[in-house]
């Protein structure tokens, strides 16, 4: 008995009242889950509709609903130490405690809820953009989705169970070397992101594969919308950052568990090659979450301004150029590690040249609007208040880069304030925007406007509030990751804005969720498919799209196809003889994408407690998923040309 | 949000990095100064511009503004708004590759006066700041001479940190098994807030310090009053001392021969004991101090090939 004690201590976090009561409520919320379920007899349709799905609209909508609990998570997390920094001296958070927080903070927001709102977007949006009707891969892709759910799972469990690792986000050794950090957090996060890594590494892979395969006939390369674009220089990131991440993880993993030495000391390791690693995945990460938003920006600018984007090879050619770009900028993050003179220069320069292709950027977004009609829709309102914000975050970037002035700056608040003015102001307010640009499409109905408004106001005054102050206290000497100051540092009365600024951001947040719950509640069903008088293929077919997205594939003439043919019908031009419906190939559903990423979240949890009836039986379960699904032929079928006439017929109201 | 740029900027004035008591501070400072103003330079029109376009384009019944749908490219105005980014990058290029040089921390700084040797020392969750010349030792506090450049000499025996005077200059890393150098100098008296800024573990933040500038003179008053009032630290005691926990101010009279060369050489010895290395007699410690040199050496070399 006292055995089982022992272990049920050590095996559960023990010992918080805000543990205990997250624990409680994960709980409850579980047996409710379940009992819901079963009462309603709901677990047929769950299977069959959604675990199993491989269409990638659905898939999408699954990133975009587990991103949006992952913002929750990483939001409390966030008030949580906006709270303990309140005031000097605050006894709210242990030091252990809020060091855990921070992490997972971090990791969850860039990893756990930036990554998959934007690959729930690409799932979404992309297909259909670019008049196909799925993604590449459609087997992948649901693979990719449950490695990211299961290895978000095998993450956010060490909150409850075993502890949260508490090493930073980036966990450099020796502090996340089994001697710095002996617990069990560490390796969940080892196993948490690698896990979900892979399956990014494959979404990056499948949507470059989508785009330059899948096509519609005519959108040559310069005539794809610049949402497409952006995701292509994204993934291509992906795929050359990722497999840096997988590496360096994995080597931490050898020194944790096979005791290697490639990041200690004792046997010639070094921990500045992981510092030097991780970063050469890092930097380029902000960027493969930065340009797809710079996509939805220019989608949704054309949109509202009512004017073609201005200045497309430019944006082609800034974007195609950050991406690349962005490979040779990662000793940034450390000028204060002693390189040398001439190494920190050229870092130096070479971060300043990124800033010259994204203000160009920005001009042109400008110069769009310029000469338009704009309409201040809430995905408009978030687009025009990103710019000033990332124009003064890229301006602190500026000013980071320079080397020597970042002895000044690094690992102080005005570090912290500059990050998250451009991935808030950046990639959050342009993921929000095109949530609610595309949301239509999604599900046939429009997000409530006033209270969508609510939100962006809470949402960019708290911003401006939270960290405007922190740029100032990093100038005043506060470094980030304290838990606590002292009264005579005289940091106490910004500490105490920014973090009226923070819980306005988490009322904004509250907002959106309500915008939520009452668009789906009193929505009015939008029966266009062209709610926002679009430009680009997408909105040329109803909302929601149908599960084979087109009925005949489309083909294009022009950048904004569809923007096109509207003009060509209002000027009375008939439209050019639909061609014949044909049947419809289509991917089967497949339950082993889950069942898989399953098994290697068993493996996964196997790993972080040593524990091999957990390794073997996972490992051999993905093994036996790979073999069922190498000899599985029956893989794909044909929606008959009937059956399409039909769902084209309901959803176009007869004028099939 | 102007409003709230304008009333921090009046308040930067007090900010410990705006006010600088050290040569390298204040040419930080400069540099600041100057990168702030060149994207100020390109700040300002923007936002006006954003600010115009928005309100003149804006869907109005009655607008009388100009409505182009399909005006969507002009090669002049396009190579006017590359130009203007490439002119002010290059310009802030220029002048930060040469503080670069002018800045490296291990540079000397230029004074007539003799520079003081301090080593640091970043423990979990403590500092050990040590004086050879002086044959003295402290935790968690610093005294330095004023006007006086002071060689520091950084190291870690615990997960890296950052060793961080904003008033006096910028930080630099302190690793295991290397020794970095950094050159900083007081020019006035006074007491200068100084922490580790790199997160190492549970107690990181308790890892402030404050460094007082004094005069001359008062310095050896200090360094006397200190070798007449404490106990020497062993080897023994810095086995102590290492031990992860926080610590209140000390102070020692006389630190074990090689002490600083022993850390820094405990991790970059091969196939030894890491504890053989204590009580080193001097001949040994010799040696290891030229290995402590080799170390940084690679050191630099290492980075070099990145
Ligand atoms: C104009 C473009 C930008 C420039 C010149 C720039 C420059 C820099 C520099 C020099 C640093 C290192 C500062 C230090 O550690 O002392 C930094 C940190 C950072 N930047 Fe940027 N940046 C830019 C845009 C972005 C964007 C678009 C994102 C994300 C969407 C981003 C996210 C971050 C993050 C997350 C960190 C710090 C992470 C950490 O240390 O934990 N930056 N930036
Ligand atoms: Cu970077
Ligand atoms: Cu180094």
């Amino acid at each position: 008995m006292d055995t089982i004690k022992q272990f049920a201590s050590e095996f559960f976090v023990t010992g918080d009242p805000l543990i205990l009561g997250a624990q409680v409520s994960i709980g409850l919320t579980m047996v409710a889950i379940v009992f819901v379920l079963s009462y309603f007899r709901k677990w047929g349709w769950l299977w069959r509709e959604w675990l199993t799905t491989v269409d990638h609209k659905r898939i999408g909508i699954m990133y975009v609903i587990c991103s949006i609990l992952m913002l929750f998570r990483g939001g409390v997390d966030a008030l949580l130490m906006r709270t303990q920094l309140a005031l000097p001296g605050m006894e709210f958070l242990h030091a252990d405690h809020y060091n855990q927080i921070f992490t997972t903070h971090g990791v969850i927001m860039i990893l756990f809820m930036a990554m998959p709102l934007m690959f729930g977007l690409f799932n979404i949006v992309i297909p259909l953009q670019i008049g196909a009707r799925d993604v590449a891969f459609p087997f992948l892709n649901s693979l990719s989705f449950w490695l990211f759910f299961w290895g978000a799972m095998l993450f956010n469990m060490s909150f409850v169970i075993g502890g949260s690792p508490d090493a930073g986000w980036l966990a450099y050794p020796p502090l996340s070397g089994l001697e710095g950090s002996p617990g069990v957090g560490q390796n969940f996060y080892i196993w948490g992101i690698q896990i979900s890594g892979i399956g990014s590494l494959m979404t990056g892979i499948n949507f470059i594969v989508t785009i330059l395969k899948m096509r519609a006939p005519g959108m040559g390369l310069m005539k794809m919308p610049m949402f497409t674009w952006s995701t292509l220089a994204s993934c291509l990131t992906i795929i050359l950052a990722f497999p840096i991440l997988t590496i360096t993880l994995f080597l931490l993993f050898m020194d944790r568990y096979f005791g290697a030495h490639f990041f200690t000391l004792d046997a010639g390791g070094n921990p500045m090659m992981y510092i030097n690693l991780i970063w050469m995945w890092g930097h380029p990460e902000v960027y493969i979450v930065i340009l797809p938003a710079f996509g939805i920006f220019s989608e949704i600018v054309s949109t509202f301004a009512k004017k073609t984007l201005f200045g497309y090879k430019s944006m082609v050619f800034a974007l195609m150029s950050i991406s690349i770009a962005s490979f040779f900028t990662w000793a940034h993050h450390f000028f204060t590690m002693g390189s040398g003179a001439n190494v920190n220069a050229f870092f130096a320069v070479t971060t300043m040249i990124i800033a010259i292709p994204t203000g160009v950027k920005i001009f042109n977004w400008l110069f769009t609007m310029y000469r338009g009609r704009i309409k201040f829709t809430t995905p408009m309102m978030w687009t025009i208040s990103f710019i000033p914000c990332f124009v003064v975050g890229g301006m602190t970037g500026v000013m980071l880069s320079v080397a020597p002035a970042d002895f000044q700056f690094h690992n102080s608040y005005f570090l912290i304030a500059h990050f998250h003015q451009v991935l808030i102001g950046g990639v959050a307010f342009g993921f929000f925007a095109g949530l609610t640009y595309w949301w239509p499409k999604m599900f046939g109905f429009k997000l409530h406007e006033g209270l969508g408004k609510w939100a962006f106001w809470l949402w960019n005054i708290g911003f401006y509030v939270c960290f405007m102050p922190q740029y100032f206290l990093g100038l005043d000497g506060m470094t980030r990751r304290m838990y606590t100051y002292d009264f005579d540092m005289g940091w106490g009365p910004l500490n105490l804005v920014s973090t009226v600024g923070g819980f306005l951001m988490g009322i904004g947040f509250l907002f959106q969720v309500w915008q939520i719950a009452h668009s789906i509640k009193f929505m009015q069903k939008d029966t266009t498919g062209d709610p926002w008088d679009g430009r680009t293929l997408e909105w040329s077919i109803p909302s929601p799209a149908p599960l084979y997205n087109f009925a005949t594939v489309p083909t294009v003439s022009e950048t904004d196809d569809w923007w096109a043919t509207k003009q060509r019908r209002a000027a009375g031009v008939p439209d050019a003889p639909a061609p014949a419906l044909e049947p419809i190939h289509m991917p089967k559903h497949s339950g082993i994408p889950f069942v898989m990423s399953f098994f290697w979240f068993v493996a996964g949890f196997g790993f972080v407690f040593d524990w091999l009836h957990f390794v073997i039986p996972g490992l051999a379960g993905v093994a036996i998923c790979m073999l069922v699904r190498s000899f599985q032929y029956d893989t794909d079928y044909y929606i008959p040309v009937d059956e399409v006439r039909r769902t084209e017929a309901a959803l176009r109201g007869g004028k099939a | 949000m102007l409003l709230l740029t304008a009333a921090l900027l009046t308040g930067c004035g007090d900010a410990m990095v705006f006010d600088p008591k050290g040569p390298i501070a204040a040419q930080q400072k400069d540099l600041i100064y100057i990168s702030m103003l060149l994207c100020v330079v390109i700040l300002v029109p923007v936002l006006a511009l954003t600010a115009y376009i928005v309100v003149r384009y804006r869907d109005r019944k009655d607008s009388d503004a100009p409505y182009e749908p399909t005006w969507s490219h002009n090669t002049k105005l396009e190579i006017v708004w590359w130009a203007i980014p490439i002119i002010i990058i290059a310009i802030l290029a220029v002048v930060t590759v040469r503080y670069t040089h002018a800045l490296e921390p291990s540079k000397p700084i230029v004074s007539e006066k003799e520079e003081l040797v301090i080593q640091v020392t970043s423990l979990d969750w403590k500092w050990l700041f040590q004086y050879p010349e002086q044959d003295i030792a402290t935790v968690n506090y610093l005294y330095i001479p004023e006007d006086v450049p002071v060689r520091f000499e950084l190291t870690s025996d615990a997960p890296m940190n950052s060793f961080w005077i904003p008033q006096l200059g910028g930080q630099i890393y302190t690793m295991s098994g290397m020794a970095m150098t950094l050159y900083l100098q007081a020019d006035e008296p006074g007491v200068y807030y100084g922490s580790g800024a790199n997160f190492s573990g549970e107690h990181f933040a308790d890892m402030t310090f404050f460094a007082t500038a004094v005069p001359q003179d008062e310095f050896d008053a200090w360094v006397e009053q200190v070798k007449s009032t404490s106990e020497p630290l062993t080897v023994e005691g810095y086995d102590e001392l290492r031990q992860p926990g926080t610590s209140h101010v000390q102070q020692f009279a006389g630190i074990p021969e090689g002490l600083f060369y022993d850390i820094v050489t405990r991790y970059v010895v091969d196939g030894q004991n890491p504890h053989a290395g204590h009580g080193a007699s001097a001949p040994e410690a010799e040696e290891a101090s030229d290995s402590a040199d080799a170390a940084e050496h690679g050191h630099d070399e290492s980075h070099a090939a990145h």
